[in-house]
């Protein structure tokens, strides 16, 4: 079975959820790159009034794009274990939100 | 050139900050509240469209406004925030720093967190919101009335949101509070 609105239809969602994790996840490890390595820095400063943030973003919105896409042409009519998909895609974000703090470059309070 | 008092700086930066990015805080609440209520057994078949309707119309308000707040936000007062002193001029230079809010931060070694934590983290993850509320704003689109039939949906799209919100909630406290140090002007 293969109706819409059946169990069966979750490809699409968990496509989307996996890409939204992909795209979340790269704009962290981008950010951690550029901190720990000047060359990707560099590369990254697309538009230099606001540095390696224009790269960072606009590479991570096409990484999530670009996964999206990906994952929704392979899944868009299976069933996928929808679990594993949604614990898979909270790591995701969580390491995306933490990979945006600067650990590398974090200076002490009232330093 | 000046609005009301403010710059053309300031005008832009509060669009970002208090015309955006508060549309999107106002309006994340109310879906979240729409998309935990969403639920067969406490809404009729007649008021399930309208439910879900206004939840359609909350999500993309949201997308489409925290996008916007994201690219006004980063290309332009983001772009005015680090601005560089002429000489990268310091402190002791005598140079009236508060023209660069960055150089201003870094320039005071009490608040250079405010730069090197609260902004690094912030002008970074703020793109994580747009992200996740196109996402759930599509899904919602798509699933339409079968997310009644799927709690497991329901719930990852409410956590999803949720996530979303408290980033969106840091990001502002963060900016209101970066842009009380040292504003850009």
């Amino acid at each position: 079975m293969n109706k819409r609105g059946s169990l069966i239809d979750n490809g699409v969602a968990s496509a989307a959820l996996i890409g939204a994790g992909i795209g979340c996840f790269a704009l962290g490890l981008l950010t951690l790159l550029t901190e720990v390595n000047s060359t990707i820095e560099n590369a990254l400063d697309f538009y230099a009034p606001t540095g390696p943030v224009s790269g960072i973003t606009t590479l991570a919105v096409v990484v999530w794009l670009v996964a999206w896409v990906a994952m929704h042409l392979l899944w868009k009519n299976r069933r996928i274990d929808f679990r594993k998909v949604y614990i898979v895609v909270l790591v995701l974000v969580a390491l995306g939100v933490l990979g945006c703090f600067p650990f590398f470059e974090a200076p002490e309070w009232g330093e | 050139m000046d609005f009301m008092g403010f710059t053309v700086r300031e005008s832009i930066t509060i669009l970002h900050g208090m015309v955006m990015g508060g549309i999107v805080l106002l309006v994340f609440p109310v879906v979240l509240a729409g998309l935990w209520c969403l639920r067969p057994e406490w809404i009729t078949s007649e008021g399930s469209k309208k439910h879900l309707c206004f939840i359609k119309v909350g999500t993309w308000i949201i997308s489409i406004f925290s996008w916007l707040t994201v690219i006004i936000g980063s290309y332009f007062p983001y772009a005015w925030y680090r601005l560089k002193p002429p000489g990268g001029a310091h402190l002791t230079s005598g140079l009236d720093l508060t023209k660069y809010p960055a150089a201003y931060l870094l320039g005071h070694p009490n608040l250079t967190a405010w730069e090197e934590v609260a902004m690094e983290w912030k002008e970074h993850a703020g793109w994580i919101v747009p992200i996740l509320a196109t996402t759930v704003a599509f899904l919602v689109m798509y699933y339409n009335s079968r997310l009644f039939e799927q709690p497991k949906l329901r719930n990852a799209l409410f956590t999803l949101l949720s996530i979303a919100f408290v980033v969106a909630v840091m990001c502002g406290l963060l900016g209101a509070l970066i842009t009380k140090i040292a504003p850009v002007r």
